[in-house]
């Protein structure tokens, strides 16, 4: 039997019994991050595939909600901290290790991007709008002609945008639970499949809905595969890794992970969709709203989880 | 120049008056720390083994803190001092979380603050509070490049092990068994 406890009665606030440091704001950020870099991949990648009049939905309705996602994720993250005055020296360096440097710049070109990208699509929800400013006219052009390149780089950008909110986690080693290369991965395809679910609450066209319940349907499924995979790595692993992955497997995490992500986040969405596709009448808001909560959980519970798994020593 | 420190487990009584003089040293707020014993008891009644140690921040070679910190605040300083400069830091929480030794805290005033080895003693050729205080005597500090310094010469004596070498940190930090 093996006992060890501190007894100079260390309690440092956050740290003691166990670790806390960050709270709601961290995953409510990734949920939100990954949710704006889902939304953008599908509505760059139908530009760069000359499909935007077949995918109106994707590329012109539901962008217009990402701005705000990211301004909601960055006040999140702003309040996270806790020297809030000395938040520009953020961008006062880039540093490469640090997923958290590169995440807060690729988070700057971003952010004004989803703005340029909403702006010239505004006559989507405002047909009638004009620029009251001649520079305001000329951007829009300037935008418009090269629309294209702008999409490539929204693209680019949102993929390692998704990926950041994965990779934020794993980078680090000191939490064996969040130090596994899957979560990158994992987090992107979970932002594509809340992407692909807001873009069906908000395209007009029953081909666009179901085209993308289909891709939904099929992000589900690479999930599932890399929650088995990441499980199968955990055990495989170390003792600390295998510690990790019992807080799933019968540890305090098993029940919300289990009901709230896996089956009412993934299994019964896609089920609702396949069943929507095969002429079913179920509204489409449902499966929607499932897997948003589901994607909001994934990174909830993770968060919290991970901060309960350590080194034993 | 590496600084470096060796705790002879076989010495320390758990007495905690190096947690004490850290935190009148270095205006510790209350209720916090930045350095804490630690009791492990090993096997059954009556073949027992009890260990003692005073823990803190590891000074490691190879720094999670560092790595991940996003603004520079967490650095280097000369003789291999990790240290967090505190108008540089966001407070942002990675280096806490980074630290498999969980040797950091955020200091009410909003930066993140832990063990400095006590820079400001060592820069005027003093030795840290907590080995300067310590009554057993079983605390060893000095400059690993140095052969004929404490650290380096019971270093070479004593068998000693790191905390958790398999997380890749290489602490400064030796104890010895």
């Amino acid at each position: 039997m093996r006992e060890e406890i501190i007894i100079s009665g260390r309690l440092n606030p956050n740290i003691d019994p166990h670790l806390t440091i960050w709270h709601w704001h961290i995953p409510l950020y990734l949920f939100l991050g990954g949710l704006a870099a889902g939304i953008l991949f599908f509505a760059s990648l139908y530009v760069v595939l000359g499909k935007e009049n077949q995918f109106r939905g994707a590329v012109r309705r539901a962008p217009v909600i990402v701005p705000l996602l990211l301004i909601i994720g960055l006040l999140a993250l702003f309040l996270d901290l806790r020297h809030k005055p000395y938040f520009w020296q953020l961008y006062t360096t880039i540093k490469i290790q640090s997923p958290m440097s590169w995440g807060a710049w690729v988070l700057m070109a971003v952010t004004p991007l989803s703005f340029v990208w909403v702006a010239i699509h505004i006559r989507e929800y405002l047909p009638k709008w004009e620029w009251k400013w001649m520079i305001f006219r000329e951007l829009e052009k300037f935008f418009v002609k090269y629309k294209l390149y702008l999409a490539w780089a929204l693209l680019f950008l949102s993929t390692i945008l998704g990926i950041y909110t994965g990779i934020l986690f794993s980078a680090f080693n000191a939490r064996p639970l969040w130090n596994t290369s899957i979560l990158g991965p994992l987090f992107l395809t979970s932002g594509l499949s809340a992407g692909a679910a807001v873009i069906i609450l908000f395209s007009k066209r029953k081909g666009e809905r179901v085209n993308f319940a289909k891709i939904d349907i099929m992000l589900i499924g690479i999930e599932l595969f890399l929650i088995v995979h990441m499980f199968m790595g955990f055990l495989a692993s170390t003792e600390v890794q295998i510690e990790a992955a019992n807080l799933f497997l019968g540890g305090p995490y098993t029940a919300p992970f289990w009901i709230f992500v896996v089956i009412i986040g993934m299994i019964l969405p896609a089920v609702l969709e396949f069943l929507e596709i095969r002429k079913f009448h179920i509204p489409h808001v449902i499966p929607v709203v499932l897997v948003l909560f589901g994607s909001l959980m994934l990174r909830f519970i993770f968060a919290y989880a991970g901060q309960l798994s350590r080194w034993l020593y | 120049m590496r600084y470096a420190m060796a705790i002879d487990t076989r010495k320390c009584v758990g007495c905690s008056d190096c947690v004490v003089a850290c935190q009148t040293e270095n205006n510790v707020p209350i209720g916090y720390c930045r350095d804490w014993v630690v009791e492990v008891t090993d096997g059954t009644y009556p073949q027992l083994e009890i260990e003692i140690r005073s823990e803190r921040c590891n000074h490691c070679e190879n720094s999670p803190c560092v790595r991940c910190c996003p603004t520079g605040a967490s650095h280097y300083e000369a003789g291999g001092l990790v240290l967090v400069t505190p108008h540089k830091c966001i407070g942002c929480g990675a280096c806490v979380v980074s630290c498999p030794y969980d040797a950091r805290y955020s200091h009410p005033d909003g930066y993140v603050d832990k063990c400095t080895f006590c820079m400001h003693r060592i820069q005027k050729g003093q030795q840290p509070a907590c080995v300067e205080v310590c009554p057993t005597k079983c605390m060893y500090f000095g400059d690993l490049d140095d052969p004929n310094s404490d650290v380096s010469r019971v270093l070479k004596k004593r068998k000693f092990k790191t905390l958790i070498p398999e997380a890749g940190t290489k602490p400064h930090v030796y104890y010895l068994i």
